[in-house]
């Protein structure tokens, strides 16, 4: 039992805790009456995939994707090895300052960028919502969701 | 990432998050999404994404709390839930 809830709840938290303010998010966003408030849950809701995509990159024992000053890669390692005429563990014997990277080493960069992209197009999402919500508080004196459809609707009627 | 550090920094990560959602003054909800951003920035830099650490330091933590400050400057403070 015990080794169950770590095998699933303890190593795997963080996917959780993803599908957990996922579904705050959500929940704000169709429950709250405040325009504000759903732009918070909006937020939370981004950060929560963003979250689930950055731990799927998370390596046990990984550091951070920047390499050191003089690895090469594998195969680099090797084709020097050959042309200079000896086997790679002669090579590496050699006490050469160049050495191969291990891609364990290091933490899959791939869904950083990805979510790099990500953070900055959520917040020019919350900002044109917020300018937005702020020419609605202007035409209704209101941000709450209910009063404004009131509002809409009493002007249809009176139309 | 050092395991007691990532659950403790996920559990007040859900904790700010019900917070920011659940008090009624719009002002202090900004500010708490501050903190939530400001904790899921630890985060990352914890999981080893550095850019995406920094990024959300600056976009997240500054910006998105200035510009909520902002609105709510320029609208109400009260709210109904």
């Amino acid at each position: 039992m015990g080794e169950i809830f770590k095998q699933y709840v303890i190593d795997h938290f963080n996917f959780w805790i993803a599908v957990i303010l996922m579904m705050i998010g959500l929940y704000a966003m169709i429950t709250k009456n405040n325009l504000i408030k759903k732009l918070i849950g909006m937020s939370i809701f981004q950060t929560a995939i963003i979250l689930f995509y950055v731990s799927a990159g998370v390596k046990d024992g990984a550091t951070i994707p920047i390499l050191e000053h003089h690895a090469v890669e594998v195969e680099q390692v090797e084709m020097l090895a050959a042309a200079a005429g000896h086997s790679p563990s002669e090579h590496a014997a050699s006490g050469h300052e160049s050495h191969a990277i291990n891609p364990d080493d290091y933490s899959n960069p791939l869904p950083h960028v990805l979510m790099l992209t990500a953070i900055v197009v959520g917040v020019a999402t919350l900002g044109v919502a917020l300018a937005v919500s702020q020419v609605i508080y202007k035409n209704y004196g209101t941000l709450e969701e209910s009063e404004i459809l009131a509002k809409i609707k009493a002007a249809e009627n009176d139309g | 990432m050092i395991w007691q550090f990532d659950i403790i920094l996920l559990i007040f990560l859900v904790v700010t998050a019900v917070i920011s959602l659940r008090v009624k003054d719009l002002l202090a909800a900004s500010m708490v999404f501050g903190t939530y951003s400001f904790l899921i920035c630890l985060l990352w830099a914890g999981m080893g994404a550095v850019d995406v650490a920094f990024t959300e330091a600056t976009v997240g933590a500054g910006i998105s709390a200035v510009i909520l400050i902002a609105t709510v400057y320029n609208t109400r403070r009260d709210s109904s839930d």
